[in-house]
This record gives C-alpha cells, sequence and structure tokens, in this order.
C-alpha cells in the first residue's frame, strides 16, 4: 500500500500532540487557575484514550481487511504506557512531592489510587516484552497469552477514572462502555472462529 | 402565608421599556468614554464588572495573598452551569440577575417575597478577606464584599422554634444549562444550624474585589461560611426556610457517606475517597498543610464543644 510508510510517523508525531499541548501550555501559564490539575487529568485521560486505540486496532483490522494497521498497534501501545508513566509521575511528583510515606497509604487505602496504581503497575510488563527480541524469546503463544493483560489494565483504568470522579460519571462509563464494545468484538470472534473451523480448536 | 406588598418605587427609577430593550445597545455606547479614559491601558475582565459604592473594610481575618480575580473568577464549581470548572464563567454570561427575588419562609415573624434591593438596602456593605477550602483539597484567598448573615436574620425574626436555616438556589434549567442534567437532585439546597448561620464570620455575598459579584461566582447573593468546605457556601439564593427539623443538603442526598450536614473544613477527617489533610491553594506550586476549621477554629469551636467532629463531619 503507497503511503503506508508515511502513515507510523504521521501517527507518531499526532501521538505527542497532547504532550506539546500541555508543555506549550505550561510554558505560556494558559493552563488555568490549577495547572497540576490539569496536567494531572490529561495526562490520564490520554493514557486511557490510547489503551482504547490500541485494543481497537486488531477489530479495525478485522473489520476493514487493512492488516497493516497491526504495525500500528506496538506503537499505540507504548504511548499508553508513555501517558501513564507521565500520569504517575504527576501525582508522584506535583502531587505527593514523593512523600513515600503518604503514597504508601494512599495506594493502600483509596480504592481509586489501588485501581490506577495496579493498571499502571500491569502495563510495565507489556511495555518490557514488546520488543521483537522479547516477543522471539517467549514465542507467540505465551506472549500473546502475556498481552491480555491489556484487557485487565483498560478495565482498571475506566474503574480508577469512575471512582474517582465527584458526581458526573458520564466520561468514565462513556470509556467503559467503548471498552466493552471492544472486548465483546473478541468475545464473537472467538466464539465465531470456533465455529468455522471447530476441528482446529485444540481438545 | 403572608406576602409582602412590592415596594414602593418611584416611576424616575423604572427604566423606558425600549431603552431595556436596547440595553446592549446602551451598554456599548456608554462603555466607549469610559475606555476612552483608560487609553493606553488594555481593558481586562475586572472591568466588565461594575464596582460596587461605599464598601468599607470589614474584620480582617487573614493577611494572605488574594488569589487573582482571573483564577477566582474562571474556576469555579458551580453545577448549575456545568460540570467543567471553565463551565460556570462560560455557560453563566446572559444569566439574568435582575429582577431577583428571594423568598423567605418557615418558623419566621417576617416572611415574604423580598426583592434584592430591599434585602439590600439597610445593610452596610463590607469587605472580607475570607479563605475558601474546597472539599476538593484546592483553596483560595478572597476578598468578599458583603453583610453578616445574622443581620439578616434579626431583621426578618426568626421563632422561637427556628433551629436551622435552609437555603436553595434558584431552578432554572433555560438559563442554568447544567440543570438539565440529574447528577443532582435541583434546587441545589444548603443549610445551617441556626447558631452557625448567627456567626459573625457567616455573611451574605454581594461581590467580591469590590465589584458586583460575577454570575459564576454566584450572583446575586451567595452564603460565605469560611469555615466550612466551599459547596456550603451556596450561590444564587432565591430561598431562605427557618425549620426546627435540620434540613439535607443535596450533597448529603446525593452521597450521604461522603458528606455530612456540618462539612465543617477537617483535616483529621479524610473524605472516603481523598486525604482532607493538605491543599493546594491556587497559584502555588507546593501543596499546604489545612488548617482544623479553615484557620477559624479560634472564633468557631466553641459551637462544636463536646461534639464528636468525626460522627458529624
Amino acid at each position: 500500500m503507497r503511503g503506508a510508510s508515511l502513515v507510523k510517523p504521521l501517527l507518531f508525531a499526532a501521538s505527542l500532540g497532547p504532550l506539546a499541548w500541555l508543555s506549550l501550555g505550561a510554558w505560556q501559564g494558559s493552563l488555568g487557575a490549577n495547572p497540576i490539575e490539569t496536567i494531572t487529568r490529561a495526562t490520564g485521560v490520554w493514557t486511557l484514550r490510547f489503551m482504547l486505540v490500541t485494543l481497537a486496532v486488531t477489530p479495525a483490522r478485522w473489520l476493514t481487511g487493512l492488516n497493516e494497521v497491526v504495525r500500528l498497534r506496538r506503537m499505540l501501545g507504548l504511548f499508553a504506557f508513555f501517558y501513564g508513566s507521565l500520569h504517575l509521575l504527576t501525582y508522584l511528583w506535583l502531587d505527593q512531592f514523593f512523600d513515600w510515606a503518604a503514597i504508601a497509604k494512599d495506594v493502600v487505602k483509596r480504592p481509586f489510587i489501588t485501581a490506577g496504581f495496579s493498571a499502571y503497575v500491569l502495563l510495565v510488563p507489556l511495555a518490557i516484552t514488546s520488543t521483537a527480541g522479547m516477543i522471539r524469546r517467549l514465542g507467540g503463544r505465551r506472549w500473546r497469552r502475556l498481552h491480555r493483560l491489556a484487557y485487565v489494565t483498560a478495565a482498571l483504568g475506566v474503574v480508577h477514572y469512575w471512582w474517582l470522579v465527584k458526581l458526573d460519571t458520564r466520561p468514565p462509563r462513556n470509556y467503559g462502555i467503548l471498552l466493552a464494545a471492544l472486548l465483546l468484538i473478541r468475545v464473537w470472534a472467538a466464539f465465531k472462529r470456533g465455529r468455522a473451523a471447530p476441528g482446529r480448536r485444540p481438545a | 402565608m403572608l406576602i409582602k406588598p412590592a415596594p414602593d418605587i418611584r416611576s424616575s427609577e423604572i427604566t423606558d421599556e425600549t431603552l431595556y430593550l436596547r440595553r446592549r445597545e446602551f451598554m456599548k455606547t456608554a462603555a466607549v468614554p469610559a475606555f476612552a479614559a483608560l487609553a493606553g491601558l488594555a481593558p481586562t475582565p475586572a472591568f466588565a464588572q461594575a464596582a460596587l459604592p461605599n464598601v468599607r473594610k470589614g474584620v480582617v481575618t487573614t493577611d494572605e495573598a488574594w488569589t487573582p480575580w482571573e483564577d477566582v473568577t474562571t474556576y469555579n464549581n458551580f453545577y448549575e452551569f456545568g460540570m467543567d470548572k471553565g463551565d460556570p464563567a462560560r455557560h453563566s454570561k446572559a444569566f439574568r440577575t435582575k429582577p431577583w427575588t428571594v423568598k423567605i419562609d418557615g418558623l419566621v415573624n417576617k416572611p415574604g417575597d423580598y426583592h434584592l434591593e430591599d434585602l439590600l438596602a439597610p445593610h452596610a456593605l463590607e469587605e472580607r478577606v475570607y479563605r475558601l477550602r474546597c472539599v476538593e483539597a484546592w483553596s483560595m484567598v478572597i476578598p468578599w464584599v458583603g453583610f453578616p448573615l445574622k443581620d439578616l436574620i434579626k431583621r426578618v425574626e426568626p421563632q422561637g422554634g427556628a433551629k436551622f436555616v435552609e437555603f436553595a438556589t434558584l431552578h432554572d434549567p433555560r438559563q442554568m444549562p447544567g440543570q438539565r442534567l440529574d447528577v443532582l437532585d435541583w434546587p441545589y439546597v444548603e443549610g445551617l444550624r441556626l447558631d452557625e448561620a448567627m456567626h459573625p464570620l457567616a455573611i451574605l455575598a454581594a461581590g467580591l474585589y469590590g465589584k458586583v459579584l460575577p454570575n459564576q461566582n454566584g450572583a446575586p447573593l451567595r452564603l460565605v461560611v469560611p469555615w466550612k468546605y466551599g459547596f456550603k457556601s451556596i450561590k444564587s439564593i432565591v430561598r431562605i426556610r427557618f425549620t426546627a427539623k435540620q434540613p439535607v443538603s443535596s450533597w448529603q442526598a446525593s452521597a450521604p457517606q461522603e458528606y455530612g450536614f456540618y462539612s465543617n473544613v477537617n483535616p483529621d477527617v479524610d473524605h472516603p475517597r481523598w486525604s482532607q489533610a493538605r491543599e493546594r491553594r491556587i497559584g502555588e506550586f507546593f501543596k499546604r498543610k489545612t488548617l482544623m476549621f479553615n484557620g477559624y477554629g479560634d472564633q468557631v469551636a466553641g459551637l462544636y464543644a463536646g461534639m464528636d467532629l468525626k460522627k458529624f463531619y
């Protein structure tokens, strides 16, 4: 496909957009009255968005038949990890000022922080094993099994958001519905595969 | 119930209807010389709000730096105009605060529908610089303009049986788009124990920074109770009712396990989902420790003598 080689660098640049927007805003002092809150929110929401976009790649491939899109999946997943890392760093540094006792207490005591922290911890092995070398070392089957953690971490991300909001649960609910749709497509696809080729199913 | 007759208004005070309908045009014309006088000065949003006359300096409770006007008027929790903190400033521009009537009813000798002008007229406006601590763990220092709530309460003469004061915000989904969402049971309701309401620090505010209260800050009349979390300081008040029974506030009704009736600022009693030990003062980088009763303990702790504040949160 002509132009496909351009898609990836363009998407890479676009994925840096939220960071560029935040950096420019911080530089110009235009992030509002509570810039740290703005940064925390934006990095958190973009983590969730990149997780969902990453999880949308495979269904998009099924629906469009464009196999090339899979080449974008690792990059998008790593951007989820990147924004997740910025989000965590914002919390550790700008919110808690590396007060480890307070952080430990938060992680144990506040369910929304427990969920968010767990989501990040589960993202770490996915990022580490994202290289071609690691895929080879683990073997495709084990690698795929490990990377099903992406479903868990995205769900934890939605829960983290849901438990944090004071009143208006519509935004986390919308992300939850999207995630549920992306997971249901997979269940449906697995069901169809099973019916199409029952003989190939392992006993 | 006794309805107070309409006050005497001289015909000279009534704006001619044709002029009223052309008010925007009039404002534009009137603004030209005003801006010409400020030649060279870039108009800031502060100029958009009319100055309040005859404001005297009131009780000084803090010499901390005032939170900039820009932040006080663009970072607001006022769900009637939307859930985002920028929504109130964006969606309240056309909010009509004239005419405005406040219904005073319940266990009171002088109930009635009071026109705002009549409600304010007997009271001298004074500046009160207070810390404001939001339940979301951020805070500001705001120079309010208002008068002690107790002065109004004395004027309307609560009866012996009155133990609580209940306030309600305007309910008008056409003007307040946030009320089209059922996130809270509208109208917004708040309440105080009568002795809390009679405390000299509790004020009704009609302005800030020496100017008429901006719509996003609760125009035309709001409560300010500086030792309680910000949501107790109800905005755009249309009803004040005196009751024997403790009112149920909107937040209590919405999440009783998270919001109590008292909602005094208390660093030792956490919100179930986050800590209240520290706060971010808007404009500051580091968080600061939250003070008991938002630093007004010397004045108000006596109201709660003998009460278990962990239970009565």
